[in-house]
């Protein structure tokens, strides 16, 4: 069964089972491989991309079930607003260690900060604790969080 | 002797000088070469300097002025890749971003590290202490020769010409020239006797915040992984492996897998099943279909408490002894008070955030294989040996590590990728499910100490006895660093304390557990030494109703670097002031991987017994400072680590089979439960410590003191259960 899904503003078709997670569709038919596995289950975070803007776990997303709806990936999430300024506040603050797991964190801060633009400490708690690191590198998110919304406040005020 | 053991006192604490050997040669391109040779540590414990030299490290400055430093260690995330370029800058005079940095083809002959075995690896907290001095050194003389060879050109002398930014500057006639110009030059000279190297002083790079020059790739996707290998024609393939360690295949209904939409290919192995497909997507769906019967083998009904059982009996028994200082049976019996306790800590698995995976391609008469690994010249050794090829015929490209803490210091994966490669036609890439990549994993080990001390009147030790049990994982992975008993590993963190204890014995008993495998995590030997030493250390000042940091600090009058980083923690975390009720402060202080550090934990424990790390406090004098803003990244990123093994880090067996499978089984510290984390750096000019790993170690007993100050409960054993701290 062919499936047509709209990833990062083009349309692609894709010849595989309905179930199949749009995980493995990004990675291993579109070969978008910014996206990462990392537990299967939607417990890690670590294949987090936006479905219409919204922060999903595609390991747990039937490709099927994504329909109409644009996906976007780390590939392309430079192409919003939001996105630019948290990868900056990243850069910024020296965020990354081994790097592995930080496009799912970038994925869900910058959905985050899309929808809230100066989120507090239990704003950034319920978008972020479903993404795992094993470097540590969660004191240094928070922070680049923080950073990236008082960076929007002070374009918002220039402009 | 094999090894050269680093006493605290003596070397680390006077300075090290170690002579460099050099050599040079003109590059390809005609540029100038540099080989020099980069020594290894294990712990503490530095390489004895072979008497042959073959360099393992090359710096190259081409025709063009680029600098392009080759060595063998790796980039795991840990910055090694940043700070180890500032040691060339700055005395190289050159721009940090002028570096390149190339990773070293795989040759054990020539990048092999003595003090693992002769293996190329990077592990141990190592990178920066082997190559402080070498680096700099090797910067400096390439600087001198190329300003040789600028005077010779301008025909002045060298003396009145020095070096900034890449070039050759002759102030008095304002000449300049680019390293570029004059490389091939400097490669017909004499390699200087003598070069004086920087004052602390004089650096400009060293010791100054720097940018990690991995970071944009990793914020955008792009960076490559193992994982992400890309191939024409590449196969996605996933795999079961016999639940039970030594477990067999014993049949496989592969019907249904077959019939799932990519599935191409069912490959049985004698103790694993593989599932071939287009992606993968159809290998997991195809695994989930196939009926697999397994015969369990020997360990078919071990449980960790079997293993338990032996090691406590196995401890009855005198080890090998690691440290003996006076006389401890004497001097117990002059003990009015005795202290005995028993510890455990349990298997832990490293769970690092990329699961395993390797992707090869076995052809008729070569191999090639894609991998992240710490040991490179391994990977290639056992795709030869598994395959049958000859060495040079396999080929391993090395790639982006998504988390090591020691994982990826074993080749079992790259072992198994080729066996199930060999079955199928054209490359490919064999990726473990988290299930697998837990459940088949080589875990930290399951030690028992058991600990007893005497107490003077004062309530100070007189005697301290230390005998615990538990695998040598160097006794495999490196059979030349185990003697006598011994290794330099497992016994680190329980020996040569910072504290002055008068009568002092420690011993070893190596106990392999049956039908689990063990290997490196991330603290090693320390990550199970210093818990038992520092919750040992607090029962005795409990005993002796001391407070903990002050009954350190008496034992630490010859230790002064232990004793600053002791304060500093306790003055930073505001030691003695009051917290809440169900609070508590703990301390853990520690000297390991030439680095001292001291840590205290705040912990509120609820009436359920849940513990929640609201905030650690790190003092770590860790001798000069390359990045300090790594040190700080490590100590956080350590901590965490830690923390999750302290509150819910243990891999159980129930019928031979690892009980936990995923992060909701083996759960790990998220961004809501992660402590505010200070770090304070000590700055010296003593040789740099290592950075990775002691975090690890020296947060667990500072938790598990805390706790102990908030409610009044010992733990003797990990992880943490909060049953047993539930409010009565």
């Amino acid at each position: 069964m062919a499936i047509t899904i709209k990833v990062n503003g083009a349309a692609h078709r894709v010849d595989v089972d309905g179930d199949t997670p749009l995980l493995w569709v990004l990675r291993d038919v579109l070969g978008l491989t910014g996206t990462k596995f990392g537990c299967g289950m939607a417990l890690c975070g670590a294949c987090t991309v936006h479905l219409n803007g919204a922060a999903i776990r595609s390991c747990a997303m039937p490709v099927e079930g994504v329909g109409d709806a644009e996906v976007t990936t780390i590939e392309a999430i430079d192409t919003t607003a939001a996105g630019r300024k948290i990868q900056r506040a990243w850069l910024d603050l020296e965020v990354v260690q081994c790097g592995y797991c930080q496009s799912g964190q970038i994925m869900s801060a910058s959905a985050l900060l899309a929808g809230n633009p100066h989120p507090n400490d239990s704003d950034i708690d319920a978008a972020m604790s479903g993404n795992i690191c094993r470097c540590g590198t969660y004191l240094r998110a928070r922070e680049a969080i923080k950073h990236a919304a008082k960076v929007s406040a002070a374009i918002g005020k220039e402009g | 002797m094999f090894f050269d053991r680093l006493t605290p006192n003596s070397v680390l604490e006077s300075g090290l000088s170690r002579r460099v050997f050099l050599m040079s040669s003109v590059a390809a391109g005609g540029g100038l070469m540099l080989g020099f040779g980069l020594p290894f540590f294990v712990g503490d414990v530095m390489a004895d300097e072979s008497s042959s030299f073959v360099p393992n490290a090359f710096i190259r400055i081409g025709g063009d002025g680029s600098v392009t430093l080759t060595m063998p260690y790796v980039e795991m995330g840990q910055g090694t890749y940043t700070s180890i370029p500032m040691l060339i800058a700055e005395e190289l005079e050159v721009a940090l971003s002028q570096v390149q940095l190339e990773h070293a083809p795989p040759d054990e002959k020539r990048y092999g590290n003595p003090l693992f075995g002769g293996v190329q690896g990077t592990g141990g907290s190592s990178a920066i202490r082997a190559v402080w001095e070498p680096l700099r050194q090797a910067g400096a003389t390439a600087r001198i020769m190329l300003i040789a060879a600028a005077a010779k050109r301008w025909k002045v002398e060298p003396s009145s010409c020095h070096a900034e930014r890449g070039e050759v500057v002759h102030k008095t006639s304002e000449r300049r020239i680019g390293y570029g110009a004059v490389a091939g030059d400097a490669a017909q000279l004499p390699i200087p006797e003598k070069v004086a190297l920087k004052r602390p002083e004089e650096f400009k790079l060293i010791g100054t915040p720097a940018k990690r020059l991995d970071a944009p790739s990793k914020v955008n996707g792009t960076a490559i992984y193992g994982i992400d290998v890309k191939l024409p024609g590449l196969k996605v393939a996933t795999l079961a492996q016999s639940p039970v360690f030594g477990g067999r295949l014993k049949s496989v209904d592969d019907a249904a897998a077959k019939a799932v939409k990519g599935v191409l290919q069912i490959v049985r192995l004698d103790d694993a099943v593989a599932v071939v497909a287009d992606h993968m997507g159809a290998a997991k769906k195809g695994l989930a279909a196939l009926v697999i019967q397994w015969d369990d083998g020997p360990h078919a009904t071990l449980s960790i408490a079997d293993i338990a059982r032996d090691l406590e009996k196995g401890t009855l028994n005198p080890g090998a002894v690691a440290q003996n200082v006076g006389d401890v049976a004497k001097a117990i019996t002059r003990a009015v008070t005795k202290v005995d306790a028993i510890y455990q800590v349990p298997f832990l698995a490293h769970a690092a955030m990329e699961p395993m995976n390797c992707t090869v391609h076995v052809r008729k008469d070569s191999c090639e294989v894609w991998v992240g690994s710490q040991v490179i010249a391994r990977a290639q050794a056992t795709a030869a040996k598994t395959t049958g090829l000859p060495l040079d015929k396999v080929v391993v490209h090395n790639h982006l590590i998504g988390g090591g803490f020691g994982r990826r210091l074993e080749i079992d994966g790259v072992t198994r990728a080729v066996q199930i490669a060999m079955h199928v036609d054209g490359p490919v890439k064999v990726i473990w499910t988290r299930e697998e990549d837990i459940q088949h994993d080589m875990y930290r080990p399951y030690f028992l100490d058991r600990m007893s001390a005497g107490l003077d009147e004062a309530g100070m030790p007189i005697a301290w006895n230390h005998r615990f049990a538990g695998s040598s994982i160097l006794a495999r992975w490196a059979p030349p660093a185990f003697n006598n008993g011994l290794d330099p590993d497992t016994i680190d963190g329980a020996i040569n304390l910072p504290y002055a204890l008068p009568n002092l014995r420690v011993e070893y008993l190596r106990m392999e557990p049956p039908g689990i495998p063990t290997a490196f995590w991330r603290g090693v030997g320390p990550s199970h030494s210093v818990f038992v030493v520092e919750s040992f250390m607090d029962e005795l000042a409990a005993a002796a109703k001391k407070d903990p940091v002050g009954y350190r600090r008496a034992l630490l009058d010859k230790a002064p670097r232990a004793r600053a980083v002791l304060q500093l923690a306790a003055e930073m975390a505001g030691w003695g002031e009051p917290l809440p009720q169900g609070s508590g402060r703990g301390v853990a202080l520690q000297f390991v991987f030439g680095t001292y550090m001291a840590q205290v934990a705040e912990v509120e424990v609820s009436q359920e017994g849940e513990v929640r790390v609201r905030r650690v406090v790190c003092a770590v004098d860790c001798g000069s400072v390359v990045n300090p803003d790594t040190v700080q990244a490590q100590v956080q990123g350590a901590v965490i680590f830690g923390v999750s093994a302290a509150l819910f880090g243990q891999v159980t067996l129930k019928g031979g089979r690892v009980e936990q499978t995923n992060f909701d089984t083996y759960r790990v510290l998220r961004m809501n439960e992660a402590p505010a984390i200070e770090v304070h750096i000590v700055k010296n000019t003593e040789p740099p410590g290592g950075m990775g790993e002691p975090g690890t170690s020296a947060i667990v007993p500072a938790v598990t003191n805390a706790i102990f100050a908030a409610t009044g409960r010992r733990l003797r054993t990990l992880p943490v259960d909060p049953a047993e701290l539930k409010h009565a």
